[in-house]
């Protein structure tokens, strides 16, 4: 019989989200003598037991390469993984299973719509559109194609430490040779949160297609590509509970038929001959090469874990630590807060004095805080605001208020040692 | 509650970060390099004046974090009429240091306050990056270098 997650009932909702605390067992261990604080949570989430042994169980129980087999294991393979895939499409309100792709995470995601779409439609003087809080994931990608194609790279700006798009100048840059705006829903580094059902609908208007990577949003808030109306969305799996190596494209069905294959190899292909192949249907058309099944059997139960809680309510959480640790940093003396003052996520960066990020992140984890430092993957960002890094605390439902005021105390903690 | 932060940034470390020596541009120089680290965006460019083989006069520019102002500061006061064979030399027992923690073979002087840095091995490359920097200076390498 099989132990998949497949038919896993609808799990009870969930009263109180610190009792959740005990889903995750690695919360609850000291580093360097102080119980961990872990506010590194859009670098990666930590991970539910239901999706650790949903893995295990995959592993012990029903463990083969999907697809092609005939044996009552592959089948039982190849039913979760398409299982799994209907899920994701549930997850995100796509309107078929097929228009969602497997992938490694939200930078393969990007890469390959940069290589396939990319490759076929854009021409010398065609315009992509950014935004100047991209992750380099969805930069340097686009950087690649527009190198090959000749396309050109323009840029929305972001306004002050506020950190918000100056959509006053959408209209100036949004011009009809833009052939594809590609844009982030939230951002990694300021905590914004972008109007992408806004910003979509007026790409269509000119014409563009959109592609809206939800690396830092897809776990943490309510996701509807349909309402969204993106032709494209970009997503990781562990950044939602789920394990690291596998995570989903978004694509329209008639975006993803008119594109051509990305790598070649089995499962992609529907005949092959010496000299030229048939492709096989969307989506395994981008699947080439045996897929990460355990991994999608953690992405399903990630996604049941999230919903029986609700990502409105993690949104709500979420919202109001970080408005909780804004506030709290911006009265501590000497602190520089980045991003929107109301209506952020769940990241919150900021510099101390001038404690350097990475001193500063040194020391906190010396107090078992553990926060990152750095550049975020936002060079051009972070020249922008003219810092050459910050430090981040990044929270997610499992952490608390206590927490927040742990961070403070630290923080007071390490400028009292540097000195400030 | 503070003593392996201390073991890392010992007072002397904290000092040179808050008042860089030589943490000037020399203009001329004779030789010039940058060294970036692009994890933590650290950036710091040495300055040389040479004495035939000799550094007459060694500085520094650039942002960093403490260890890598403090390493650089700390450097630019070892390195005064070195040759490149004794700042290879350096080099290797300041590397060795800080990934292993070994003592150094001979008296290094303030060097030695990098030792708590093996403890914490993301901060390696803190306190190695003026050091590639001068080495690429000295070998007159064009290209700036990384610690990636």
């Amino acid at each position: 019989m099989s132990t998949g997650n497949s038919t896993a009932e609808p799990l009870p909702p969930v009263r109180d989200l610190s009792a959740l605390r005990a889903d995750f067992p690695i919360l609850n261990q000291a580093v360097n003598g102080h119980p961990l604080v872990y506010l590194d949570n859009a670098a990666t989430s930590q991970k539910p037991v239901a999706v650790i042994e949903a893995m295990d169980r995959y592993y012990r129980c029903d463990n083969a390469n999907v697809h092609r087999g005939i044996h009552e294991l592959s089948n039982r393979a190849t039913a979760t993984m398409e299982n799994s895939r209907a899920r994701a499409a549930r997850f995100l309100n796509a309107a078929r299973s097929s228009e969602v792709v497997f992938t490694r995470g939200t930078t393969e995601s990007i890469n390959l719509v940069a290589a396939t779409w990319g490759a076929d439609n854009l021409r010398p003087g065609d315009q992509i559109l950014l935004t100047e809080m991209e992750h380099h994931s969805n930069l340097v990608p686009w950087q690649l194609v527009a190198r090959r194609t000749g396309a050109e790279l323009v840029f929305l700006p972001v306004t002050g430490d506020e950190g918000l798009l100056d959509l006053a100048r959408l209209d100036a840059l949004l011009t009809p040779r833009v052939r594809l705006f590609a844009l982030t829903h939230v951002s990694n580094t300021l905590g914004t949160v972008n109007p992408v059902a806004e910003l979509c609908e007026r790409a269509r208007k000119v014409g563009a297609v959109s592609l809206v990577d939800a690396a830092q949003s897809a776990g943490h808030l309510p996701l509807d590509v349909q309402a969204i109306g993106c032709d494209f969305l970009a997503c990781s799996g562990h950044k939602l509970c789920g394990p690291t190596g596998i995570g989903l494209l978004y694509g329209r069905q008639e975006q993803l038929e008119a594109m051509p294959p990305w790598q070649g190899g089995g499962e992609m292909i529907s005949s092959v001959d010496f000299h030229e192949s048939r492709w096989n249907v969307v989506p395994h058309k981008f699947e080439a090469g045996t897929p990460n099944i355990a991994g999608s059997v953690g992405l399903h139960a990630a996604f049941d874990y999230l919903d029986a809680i609700g990502r409105q309510r993690i949104f709500q959480h979420d919202q109001e630590l970080a408005g909780y640790a804004y506030e709290r940093l911006t009265t501590l003396s000497g602190t520089r807060v980045f991003g929107p003052r109301t209506g952020r996520s769940g990241v919150v960066s900021f510099l101390l004095d001038d404690v350097h990020a990475h001193d500063l992140v040194t020391a906190a984890d010396q107090f078992g805080v553990a926060l990152r430092g750095g550049h975020h993957c936002n060079q051009p960002l972070m020249r922008k605001l003219g810092v050459p890094s910050t430090a981040r605390a990044s929270f997610y439902f499992y952490n608390t208020r206590a927490e927040v005021d742990r961070l403070i105390e630290v923080l007071r903690e390490i400028r009292r040692f540097f000195g400030g | 509650m503070f003593d392996d932060l201390a073991d890392l940034y010992q007072q002397v470390i904290l000092d040179h970060s808050k008042s860089p020596r030589n943490f000037h541009r020399l203009d001329p120089a004779d030789r010039t390099a940058e060294g970036t680290n692009p994890l933590c965006g650290d950036n710091i460019t040495v300055f040389l004046r040479m004495d035939g083989a000799r550094i007459k006069e060694l500085s520094f520019q650039g942002s960093g974090c403490a260890i890598s102002k403090a390493s650089a500061s700390i450097m630019t006061e070892s390195l005064q009429g070195r040759t490149l064979t004794e700042v290879k030399g350096l080099f290797d027992q300041v590397h060795d240091m800080v990934t292993t923690g070994k003592s150094p073979a001979s008296d290094m002087g303030k060097l030695a306050v990098f030792a708590g840095v093996h403890r914490f091995p993301a901060r390696v490359k803190c306190a190695i990056l003026p050091w590639h920097a001068v080495l690429a200076a000295l070998e007159g390498q064009v290209n700036p270098v990384t610690t990636e």
